[in-house]
C-alpha cells in the first residue's frame, strides 16, 4: 500500500496551487449559471485544463490524456481552497462523456464546445409520470414526419428544465418493438415551438425541477444519438456516469467538518454542544461512516488507477453516500434543537439555513437517480446474484 | 498510489482461507467447544507453518516480519472460518509490544517460540482498554504483579502480557509464584478467555512502555485486528444468507427473490464492503500514518462492531427458524462478534476516545 501520489504528482498539486492563489480573485462566488463572471472563469479554467481536462482540443477541451490521479489533485486542491471549480450540471457530467462515447462526429462538433463552456445548458427529459423507476415503459412518442421527428407527450421532475437551452430526451419511436428496444435518445432545443414548462416547487421551497410537456415538437431527423430503438443503450451509458457522483464522500467529509464547528460554537444552557456527551457520540457514529466510505473512495480510486476489479465497493456508493449524507445534515437539526427548524428569512438562522436546505435536497437526492430501493435491487441481483423479480407485465417483456 | 492489495497479500491471504476452510470447519469448532480442548495445538501448529503466527515478527526472532495490512487480513480469515487458534494477542499485540518495548533477553527467550508456534502469550489489557469492571485492576509493586485482571484473551497462554492500573506493560509467565488463572465462560466458545489474578508474581517490566503511547499502540493494534476478524466473520454469515437465499423456497419462489430478502442482503453487502478499505485504512495508519493510527483504530473497531452487529441479527433472520438453531451453527458466528464487540473497548468508549484524541473532549 502506497498512499502518497509521488513526486511526479506532487509537482503537479505544485503547479495547480500556483495556479488558485494566483487566480483566486477571479473565481465566481456563487452567482447565476450565466453570469459574465462564472462563464470567464470557465473558459479560463479549461484553458488552463482544469476543466474539460481530459475532452479532446477538436471539441473544445484542453486534451490531456487521462489520468485519474491529475483529476484527483484538482478536485482537492480547488475543494480544499473553497474555489469553484467550474461549472457541472447534467450537460458537463452526463451528456458530453455520452456523446464522447456514442455520438457522431457532427454532434460532438456541434454540442460538445458550448456545453462545456457554460454557453448551452442541458436538461435530462427522462422521467415521466408513469415511467419513475420503470424508466423503460415511458410513453413520450416521437414519430418520423418527413426530415423531423414529432414529439408528443410530458416528462417531469426534470431540473432546471426553466432555464435550460437544450434538452437530452428518451422518447418511444418503435411502439410494437419490447420496451426496452422502443426508445430512442434525442437532443432538441427547449425554443422548439411546441414546448411548455411548468415549475414544480419542491420541498425545500426552490422550484428545481419541472413538468414538461411537448405538443407536436418537431425535432430534425439527425438529431438523434445512436440509432432508433437503441435510446436505452445510450441512456445506460450515461446513468453510468451519473450513479459515480451522488453521494461522494470528500463533499460529505467538508460538511462533517462544518458540523463539527458548529457543535464547538452553539451552546444549549450555556454549554456548548461538543461537551454533551449523546450528542458527541452521534456525531462520532457518523464519522465512523463517513471514514469508511472514504476508505473505500480511496479502494476504488486505486482500483481504476491500477485497473482492478472492484464492482460492489463502486455499486453501494450511490446507497450509502446519500443516506449518510441526509443523516449528516438531520444529526445538525437535531443537535441545534428548535433553531434547526428555523428556515428562510428570520432571525437566529444558522449558515443561511443550509442544514435544513441539504437535509431535504439529499433526501431528493436518495429518490433521483435510482431510488434507494432501486439501488438494493441493484446490489442484490448483480452484485450477490440473487434471483430477479418474477415479472407480471409479460407483453411487454423483452 | 495504490490502495489495494498486493498480489503477494492475495496470495497470503488464499492460502491461509485454504488451509482454515480444510482445517477449521464449523465441525472442528464444535468439536473444540464440545470436548473444552482450549488449546488447539494442531490447528496452532499449521498455521505456525504457514507463517501466521510469527507474521509480524521480524526475521531475525524467527518470524516473517510483515505489515499489520497483512496481519488484518489474517484476522479476517480467521474470523470467517471461526478458528480456535490464538493470533491478535499472541501474534500481533504481545509481539509488538516486545519489539518496540521489550528487551533483549525478553525477545530472544519468546519471539521465536511464538513464531514457531511453540508459546502463546496472552494479553490481559481489558481495564486499561475498556475500563475496569468487578474493581479489577494490577498494581506493580517492586516489580512484582498484585491484583485481578478480566477478560485475558488468547488464553490459555505459557504467558501474559499484562497491563497494570499505571499503564505500564509487563510479561507474566503463567505459573508464576502467587499466579492463579480462572476460566470465565463466554458466549464465545472458539477462543477462551480468563480472569488472572497476581499475588506478589515476579514480572518482567518492558521499559518500552514508560509513557503509556507503547500501550495505546499495542491496544490500536489489537482493535484493529478484532475488526478485521469481525470483518471476516460477518462476511462469512452474509454468504451464508446470500447462499440460502438461493436455495430455500417458500411459495414455490426462491426466498431470495423476496425484496424483503434481497433488500437486507443488500443493506448487509452495502453496510459490510467499505468496512473492508476502511480496516486496510487503518491497518496501514498502524505502520504508517502514525498521527492517524489512533483515531482510525477506534473508529474502526467501532464502525465494524455497529455493522458486525446489524448482519450477526440480519443473516440470522434471513435463514428464518433454521438461523435460530444450534444444527445450522450460525450462532459460532453471531457470538464471535458479539464478543469481539466488548473487547479492547465497546463501541460507545471508543467513539468519545475518538473525540478525545481529536480535542473534541473539554
Ligand atoms: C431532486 C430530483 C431531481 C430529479 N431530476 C430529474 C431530471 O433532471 N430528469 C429526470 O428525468 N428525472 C429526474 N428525477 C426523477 C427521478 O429519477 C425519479 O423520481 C426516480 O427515478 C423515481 O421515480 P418516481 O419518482 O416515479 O418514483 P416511483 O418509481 O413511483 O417510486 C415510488 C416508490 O416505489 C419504489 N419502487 C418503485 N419500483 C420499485 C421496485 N422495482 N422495487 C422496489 N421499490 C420500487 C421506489 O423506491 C419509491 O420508494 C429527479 C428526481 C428528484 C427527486
Amino acid at each position: 500500500m502506497d498512499l502518497s501520489y509521488g513526486a511526479e504528482y506532487e509537482s503537479f498539486r505544485a503547479q495547480v496551487r500556483d495556479f488558485i492563489a494566483k487566480h483566486k480573485a477571479d473565481a465566481p462566488r456563487g452567482g447565476g449559471l450565466r453570469d459574465t463572471k462564472t462563464l470567464a472563469w470557465q473558459r479560463m479554467l479549461i484553458e488552463h485544463g482544469y476543466a474539460a481536462r481530459t475532452i479532446p482540443k477538436e471539441y473544445g477541451g484542453y486534451g490531456a490524456k487521462p489520468d485519474i490521479l491529475e483529476a484527483r489533485i484538482i478536485a482537492e486542491e480547488f475543494a480544499a481552497a473553497r474555489v469553484s471549480p467550474g461549472l457541472g450540471g447534467q450537460g458537463i457530467s452526463m451528456l458530453v462523456p455520452t456523446l464522447l462515447e456514442l455520438g457522431s462526429e457532427e454532434q460532438k462538433k456541434q454540442f460538445i464546445a458550448p456545453t462545456l463552456r457554460g454557453e448551452m445548458v442541458w436538461c435530462q427529459g427522462y422521467s415521466e409520470p408513469n415511467a419513475g423507476s420503470d424508466l423503460a415503459s415511458l410513453r413520450t412518442k416521437a414519430v418520423l414526419d418527413g426530415d423531423d421527428w414529432v414529439v408528443n407527450g410530458q416528462k417531469i421532475w426534470t431540473s432546471t428544465a426553466q432555464y435550460a437551452d437544450w434538452i437530452f430526451c428518451l422518447v418511444r419511436t418503435e411502439p410494437d418493438a419490447p420496451k426496452h428496444q422502443g426508445i430512442s435518445f434525442l437532443l432538441f432545443s427547449m425554443k422548439t415551438p411546441g414546448i411548455e414548462v411548468r415549475p414544480l416547487v419542491t420541498m425545500t421551497g426552490d422550484a428545481t425541477f419541472n413538468e414538461v410537456f411537448f405538443t407536436d415538437v418537431r425535432v430534425p431527423k439527425q438529431q438523434i444519438v445512436g440509432k432508433r430503438g437503441e435510446g436505452w443503450f445510450v441512456a445506460n451509458s450515461i446513468l453510468r456516469h451519473e450513479r459515480g457522483s451522488l453521494g461522494d464522500p470528500n463533499a460529505t467529509l467538508t460538511r462533517f467538518n462544518a458540523l463539527v464547528e458548529l457543535m464547538k460554537q452553539e451552546t444549549v444552557d450555556g454549554r456548548r454542544l461538543i461537551d454533551d456527551p449523546v450528542l458527541r457520540d452521534r456525531l462520532m457514529r457518523i464519522q465512523g461512516r463517513v471514514m469508511a466510505l472514504r476508505a473505500n473512495d480511496l479502494r476504488l480510486l486505486s482500483a481504476r488507477v491500477n485497473n482492478q476489479n472492484a464492482l460492489l465497493a463502486g455499486m453501494i456508493v450511490k446507497l450509502e453516500g446519500t443516506e449518510l449524507r441526509h443523516d449528516l445534515e438531520g444529526l445538525a437539526i437535531d443537535v441545534l434543537g428548535e433553531i434547526g427548524t428555523l428556515y428562510g428569512d428570520t432571525p437566529y438562522l444558522k449558515e443561511g439555513g443550509s442544514w435544513q436546505a441539504q437535509y431535504m435536497f439529499f433526501l431528493g437526492l436518495i429518490i433521483g437517480g435510482g431510488t434507494s430501493q432501486i439501488q438494493k435491487n441493484i446490489i442484490s441481483e448483480r452484485g450477490l446474484g440473487l434471483p430477479k423479480e418474477p415479472k407480471f407485465d409479460k407483453r411487454q417483456e423483452a | 498510489m495504490e490502495f489495494g492489495l498486493s498480489s503477494d497479500q492475495q496470495m497470503l491471504k488464499e492460502s491461509v482461507d485454504k488451509f482454515l476452510a480444510d482445517r477449521a470447519s464449523l465441525a472442528h469448532a464444535r468439536d473444540y467447544a464440545a470436548n473444552k480442548i482450549e488449546r488447539d495445538d494442531a490447528l496452532r501448529g499449521g498455521l505456525a507453518e504457514l507463517g501466521v503466527c510469527g507474521l509480524v515478527i521480524d526475521e531475525a526472532h524467527g518470524g516473517v516480519g510483515l505489515s499489520l495490512v497483512d496481519a488484518a487480513l489474517v484476522s479476517e480469515s480467521l474470523g470467517y472460518a471461526i478458528a480456535t487458534a490464538p493470533f491478535v494477542a499472541s501474534s500481533v499485540m504481545a509481539p509488538l509490544a516486545l519489539m518496540r518495548g521489550g528487551t533483549d533477553a525478553l525477545r530472544q527467550s519468546w519471539l521465536p517460540k511464538v513464531a514457531a508456534g511453540e508459546a502463546v502469550i496472552g494479553a490481559a489489557v481489558s481495564e486499561l482498554a475498556g475500563g475496569a469492571r468487578e474493581r479489577a485492576a494490577v498494581q506493580a509493586i517492586g516489580g512484582k504483579l498484585s491484583g485481578r485482571a478480566l477478560f485475558a484473551f488468547d488464553a490459555p497462554a505459557d504467558a501474559y502480557l499484562v497491563a497494570t492500573e499505571a499503564a505500564h506493560l509487563y510479561l507474566v509467565v503463567a505459573g508464576a509464584k502467587g499466579f492463579t488463572e480462572v476460566p470465565l465462560t463466554t458466549i464465545d466458545k472458539t477462543r477462551p478467555v480468563r480472569e488472572l489474578v497476581f499475588d506478589g508474581t515476579p514480572a518482567e517490566y518492558l521499559p518500552g512502555s514508560d509513557d503509556g503511547e507503547l500501550l495505546e499502540m499495542v491496544l490500536d493494534a489489537g482493535r484493529v485486528m478484532l475488526a478485521a476478524d469481525t470483518l471476516g466473520a460477518a462476511q462469512n454469515m452474509l454468504d451464508q444468507a446470500v447462499a440460502y437465499a438461493k436455495e430455500r423456497e417458500q411459495f414455490n419462489r426462491k426466498i431470495g427473490s423476496f425484496q424483503a430478502v434481497k433488500h437486507l442482503c443488500a443493506e448487509m453487502a452495502a453496510g459490510l464492503e467499505p468496512c473492508r478499505a476502511m480496516v486496510w485504512y487503518a491497518a496501514f495508519a498502524l505502520d504508517a500514518l502514525p498521527g492517524e493510527a489512533h483515531l482510525h483504530a477506534c473508529h474502526t473497531k467501532a464502525h465494524l462492531t455497529e455493522v458486525g452487529k446489524f448482519v450477526a441479527k440480519t443473516a440470522t433472520e434471513v435463514h428464518g427458524g433454521m438461523g435460530f438453531t444450534d444444527l445450522l451453527g450460525l450462532h459460532y458466528w453471531f457470538k464471535r462478534i458479539g464478543l469481539n464487540r466488548q473487547l479492547l473497548g465497546s463501541p460507545e468508549r471508543l467513539r468519545e476516545e475518538a473525540a478525545r484524541a481529536q480535542s473534541l473532549v473539554a
